[in-house]
């Protein structure tokens, strides 16, 4: 199981993506110039501000060679995984439904929050136990979840919706509670809170985030079989 | 020569900040008047801001040696050795006057600036911390100290958060004195293998000179000198004049010159770096050259521009954030282009390095100014300072907000939900306390930032400074305020490997300003001393003074230290229920200077109870070893709001109340529960960790963890408590203290 990591001028999370990805398979960087995905079985798109979040965070990252090849890729059915700053370059690139806006408190939050999973049968849950819910970080200025009534209504219907902020935690403002979507096709995931910043107990004050690389092992490894 | 039109006079200079016998030393060191490029370099660089002339030579009386130290003082930033190849470079600098004039840009470019400090010497930034000082928030008066402190915390969080540099710690103090004159000081750490650090000393005659980063403009024209090197005066706070010489920051353009940096130095393809800060590429030129020994030929014309019409000077002194200056072999020049081009950033052969030691910049080949290398960098002037100290007290009383009758508990909810006290989540929520993956504690969970190390140990890492008690006894406050940090790192386990500082004072041509600077290094390098932490580098911050006098004199201190096992990190909170609480440390309480004497509207003493340095020692060392032996449940050392706050504190970090005796009288309670000093601690733990602290140093049990409540009495089981509040009303005050200030 071969993890890729894109990183962007102004990515910041993508050493840190990278290092929880090797707990759970192999990994590798992906310079955004290149197209070529070095054989990676999932990408994963990392947080961070890339190009300085200028225009609109992830508005310029979408055009990138890099994100060509990952728009191919995830067409083909390829895991692709959009943390954070990754969430909203997905959105942007219209590899997922809806769009992510200034927090309702208009400030940089960073704090621990609780996070329900909804949804336990994707490639990006898969390894959560029933039920669970997940103690993860979240750090951002633009992470309330917006879409249109209609788009709302569709993707809670087929059940894309995959984390919602547990009770009171909503910090931000997210429509519906969400905190984490998927494609209609279950292949690609964005979502704001960081689990690559909760994959030990010393540094992370939890491992529950380990939980969604896991997922995406077991699904590629059990497509393989 | 090609003069431009007419010659600079006395007058010019004066404006430009010199005096004028500086200006006629100038005239002397030239052997005729210097031309406006020549002035306008010399002005900035005799500034106090880039010469120190009136803190040099206390400075020197600093120990700046000790076994750790790799990089002391002159040096971009220090560096201690950490184990594992490792060193850690770090340094504390103030942003003040920008943060004053504009608070966003002011902050933002105060932590780029610090960035860039760290990765000059070739080590990658791990960690910011900040130390904020603004006036008393409250009230109709308190707009302006609203206005300064969200601005300054948003523009630290936007240019940390974007760099990808996590804010691990800090602190921020409310007093009147700051009102008009708000401090922003920020410290960064970074990591570096031993082997890849780098110096800025200038080398090799016929190397070239290459610019690398951001464009150059007009922005930040003057900072160093006629903003940071005078007082704001009463026109000066948000004085639209003057910020034009306040710079703007890009964080994504730092972000890569900071990789590009790093690539370059890994790739073993630069002789030197320097960053550029205050003065731009006068000072950062200039001190290469000086560093080196040698000279710089240097053309204005082949720097990248951001407007077309620039003057030469301008070119010199522009303050223009994110760029960097290298020197570089000829045949590495391709390299270093190809990398630069890599990272999307700019770069330009501006120079070479010369054997002649003259500073000589130049306009399409043809010069405009040229000046002894030496007579600019190291024959400004310093000063002897004139300390007198006040006749009496200089600072007025603090507004009274607590009746003197207030019982004890509502003493302590007012300490508790007071600026100075409360909780500040709502200002560290607002920073990214864990990229990069190292951040073992956040804020508010420890006494002291602790950051992972690849080895399995840890760096820890304290910033502090009261200016209050500082300005009640210049000397005794800042001894404290050195073992305040140190005790901040015993709590989590760790030693001091080295310290900063950053000293930050009104206007030291004033005899009483002098003194407060004079006595305050003194207690700097005594307590330093004594607690073997030397000083690695730092920053001196003058002239801090508005339209109503003086800041409170406010060293700031920095220190960094290391614990062997990351794992055994100390906490401050209780951790579990039927544990004993003790007090450790020969901690004698006093009132003087005290936060409760502040909410009572008391005047500052004159003069703070002498500190117990070698029992403080001991008792750091004690407390040290039993935390890395994790015998110990919590550690938090007392310090703002004595003993009862910290009792609180450690109540509402771990969850948990507590059952507490005291044995005092009645005349002492409100020291006994409220006074503050140096040296004591709290602490939580099984019995038998507790009896074996007792046989180093002082140990006195006061109470049990459990509970619901903070319960305080006299032993008896009969006694009315002193005090006894639920926890839960003590997390609402301590949580909303600050809430407010962020709307």
């Amino acid at each position: 199981m071969k993890f890729g990591v894109l990183q962007f001028p102004g990515s910041c999370d993508e050493v840190d993506a990278l290092a929880a990805a090797r707990r759970v398979g192999d990994a590798e960087l992906i310079w955004h110039g290149q197209r070529d995905l070095g054989g990676a079985d999932a990408i994963i798109v990392p947080g961070g501000f890339s190009y300085g979040d200028y225009l609109r965070a992830g508005a310029i990252a979408r055009f990138s060679a890099a994100m060509e090849s990952v728009i191919e890729f995830a067409d083909a059915g390829g895991l692709v995984l959009g943390i954070c700053n990754g969430f909203q370059v997905l959105c942007e690139a219209r590899l997922l439904p809806g769009a992510l806006l200034p927090n309702a408190n208009l400030r940089f939050t960073f704090r621990q929050v609780h996070l329900e999973v909804v949804a336990g049968e994707t490639p990006f849950t898969c390894a959560c136990p029933p039920g669970a819910m997940l103690s993860i970080p979240v750090k951002h200025s633009f992470g309330r979840y917006y879409a249109d009534a209609a788009t709302l209504q569709r993707i809670e219907r087929s059940g894309q919706v995959v984390l919602r902020y547990g009770a009171g935690e909503n910090f931000n403002g997210s429509l519906h509670d969400i905190a984490g979507v998927c494609n209609e096709r279950g292949n690609v995931f964005g979502l704001m809170p960081h689990p690559e910043h909760a994959v030990e107990e010393l540094i992370g004050g939890s491992s529950d985030g380990l939980l969604i690389f896991q997922s995406m092992r077991l699904a590629v490894e059990g497509a393989r079989v | 020569m090609s003069e431009s039109a007419t010659l600079p006079t006395l007058a010019d200079a004066l404006a430009l900040g010199l005096t004028r016998s500086e200006y006629e030393l100038v005239c002397a060191k030239q052997g005729r008047p210097p031309n406006q490029v020549e002035l306008a370099m010399y002005s900035l660089l005799w500034s106090e801001h880039c010469a120190y002339k009136h803190s040099k030579k206390l400075l020197r009386t600093l120990p700046t040696e000790g076994e750790h130290v790799v990089m002391g003082p002159g040096e971009n930033a220090g560096a201690v050795d950490v184990g594992g190849g490792l060193v850690c470079a770090f340094k504390v600098e103030s942003h003040n006057h920008p943060s004053a004039v504009e608070p966003f840009q002011g902050a933002a470019t105060g932590v780029g600036g610090i960035l860039r400090d760290i990765f000059a010497i070739g080590a990658r930034p791990i960690a910011v911390l900040d130390s904020l000082r603004f006036g008393e928030p409250g009230g109709a008066t308190g707009a302006r100290a609203r206005y300064l402190l969200d601005g300054a915390v948003s523009g630290i969080g936007h240019y940390g958060n974007s760099i990808g540099v996590p804010t691990v710690g800090g602190e921020v103090y409310f007093e009147a004195p700051y009102e008009h004159n708000c401090l922003v000081n920020a410290m960064a750490l970074g990591l570096a293998p031993r082997s890849q650090l780098v110096r800025s000393a200038a080398a090799g005659p016929g190397n070239l000179l290459v610019l690398f980063g951001a464009s150059t403009g007009r922005d930040g024209i003057g900072g160093a000198s006629v903003l940071a090197s005078a007082e704001l005066g009463a026109e000066g706070e948000g004085s639209p004049d003057k910020r034009p010489t306040v710079q703007v920051g890009d964080p994504f353009e730092e972000k890569k010159l900071l990789e590009c940096s790093l690539e370059l130095l890994q790739r073993g393809l630069l002789v030197a770096l320097q960053d550029l800060g205050a003065a731009g590429l006068t000072s950062s030129a200039s001190e290469m050259a000086s560093k080196g020994g040698v000279g710089i030929d240097l053309d204005v014309a082949s720097v990248p521009l951001r407007e077309l019409d620039m003057e030469p000077f301008e070119i010199m002194v522009s303050e223009s954030q994110e760029r960097m200056l290298c020197v570089v072999e000829p045949t590495r020049l391709q390299g270093v282009l190809e990398v630069c081009a890599k990272w999307e950033v700019g770069a330009a052969a501006i120079g070479a390095v010369t054997d002649t030691g003259l500073m000589r910049v130049l306009r399409d080949g043809e010069p405009v100014g040229e000046m002894p290398v030496r007579a600019l960098v190291d024959d400004c002037p310093l000063y002897d300072l004139a300390p007198q100290p006040p006749a009496e007290q200089i600072y007025p009383p603090p507004r009274a907000t607590l009746a003197r009758d207030a019982t004890l508990a509502q003493a302590l909810l007012a300490l508790l939900g007071s600026p100075n006290i409360a909780s500040r989540r709502p200002l560290f929520e607002q920073y990214d306390a864990i990229v990069q993956s190292r951040t073992v504690r956040r804020p508010e969970s420890a006494d002291a930032a602790v950051l992972a190390l690849p080895d399995g140990s840890a760096l820890a890492v304290s910033i502090d400074g009261n200016g209050r008690r500082v300005a009640a006894d210049p000397y005794r406050g800042t001894v404290a305020a050195v073992l305040e940090c140190a005790s901040n790192l015993a709590c989590v386990g760790a030693e001091p490997l080295g310290t900063t500082n950053n000293l930050n004072f009104g206007n030291p041509e004033k005899p009483h300003i002098a003194w407060q600077l004079a006595e305050s290094v003194r207690g700097l390098g005594d307590a330093c001393r004594a607690l073997a932490a030397p000083i690695v580098g730092g920053n001196v911050s003058l002239y801090n003074e508005g339209a109503t006098g003086p800041i409170y004199p406010t060293p700031v201190i920095g220190m960094v230290g290391s614990l062997p096992d990351a794992r055994r990190a100390g906490r401050l909170g209780f951790a579990r229920a039927g544990q004993r609480i003790a007090l450790v440390g020969s901690f004698t309480p006093s009132l003087a200077a005290a936060e409760l004497a502040k909410l009572r509207g008391e005047p500052l003493p004159q003069e703070l109870p002498e500190p117990d340095v070698a029992g403080a020692s001991a008792a750091q060392q004690a407390v040290r070893d039993a935390v890395r032996a994790g015998a110990l449940a919590s550690a938090h050392d007392i310090a703002e709001g004595g003993l009862a706050v910290a009792l609180a504190e450690s109540c509402l970090a771990g969850g948990l109340g507590a059952r507490v005796e005291l044995e005092g009288s009645a005349e002492d309670v409100l020291a006994e529960l409220f006074g503050e000093g140096c040296g004591g601690f709290l602490v939580s733990g099984p019995d038998a960790a507790l009896d074996e602290l007792g046989g180093r140093v002082p140990v006195l049990a006061i109470g049990t963890v459990g509970g619901e409540a903070l319960r305080i009495a006299r032993p008896g089981a009969a006694a009315e408590p002193l005090l006894e509040l639920e926890l839960e009303q003590l997390a609402a005050t301590h949580a909303e203290g600050l809430v407010e200030l962020f709307p």
